[in-house]
């Protein structure tokens, strides 16, 4: 399934959800028990997380063998990135995010 | 010791025949691929390899499995950088899948190493590859970046 960006934001729009896509980038490949490990949330809820960012793109599932194994998918945030940061901004906004460094810097050292 | 993979789905509108086309035939890889070549005679246990505008080689290998236009793996490694080469053979697939009138890409890329320098390379690769993949199957032009080998690679 194709994502439109309402089920990409709305995929991204809940702290667990966010959290289990920190993971996977922290290692990509794990299985809902892996992904589990260390939650306060129920299985079944995880479960339901992992449907909404599947539903969303924004997680692959891939078969290994037997076991079902999730993975993160660049491609959504890619494409938002590419919709609202194009090419020409986002070398202008790298020269921003170095000018506020070294503002903050300067500032730093004066005090 | 976990492996290093990097996965990526997209979906483009077109056919799978073209797609494959496009991943594969020199007038699109030319476009899509920094200006680069493939050369195989694409069936099992056939090298492969990515041949630069000045004719070396920047990865090659070989055909694992073919199954046009349907799926391809295969083994790859990396020369532009000594120390992904080092790291030996990765092995790459694609799966094409019709859904509706669009075709559903998996790509894989697995290194079986952990932190693998060259899965973290083609991290940062693969996304523009086939961004421009699907800008060149739906509008007919190929992105900017992708159309030239950068220059001092």
């Amino acid at each position: 399934m194709a994502a439109d960006a309402d089920t990409v934001f709305k995929a991204l729009a809940a702290p667990a959800r966010r959290l289990l896509l920190d993971r996977l980038r922290t290692r990509n490949g794990q299985t809902l028990g892996d992904l589990c490990i260390g939650l306060a949330i129920s299985r079944q809820a995880v479960t339901k997380h992992l449907k909404l960012l599947e539903q969303a793109s924004l997680v692959v599932p891939l078969r290994r063998g037997r076991e079902k194994l999730h993975y993160l998918n660049p491609v959504p945030i890619h494409q938002i990135a590419e919709r609202w940061i194009g090419k020409y901004e986002q070398g202008r906004l790298r020269a921003l995010g170095e000018l506020k460094h070294k503002l903050e810097e300067e500032t730093h050292a004066e005090l | 010791m976990p492996n290093s993979e990097f996965v990526y789905v997209t979906y483009i509108r077109t056919t799978p025949e073209k797609l494959w086309q496009a991943l594969t035939q020199p007038e699109f890889t030319r476009q899509i691929w920094l200006d680069t070549v493939q050369e195989s005679e694409w069936k099992p246990g056939a090298p492969w390899r990515i041949a630069k505008p000045d004719g070396a080689s920047a990865d090659s290998g070989e055909v694992l499995e073919i199954d046009p236009p349907r799926r391809l793996v295969l083994c790859w490694k990396n020369h532009l950088f000594p120390e992904m080469e080092a790291e030996g053979f990765s092995s790459m697939s694609y799966q094409l899948e019709q859904q509706g009138d669009m075709v559903k890409l998996t790509l894989t890329h697995v290194m079986e190493r952990s932190e693998s320098k060259f899965i973290q390379a083609v991290s940062n690769g693969w996304p523009i590859i086939l961004a421009s993949v699907k800008s060149l199957l739906e509008t007919g032009e190929a992105l900017a970046a992708t159309r030239r080998w950068p220059e001092g690679m």
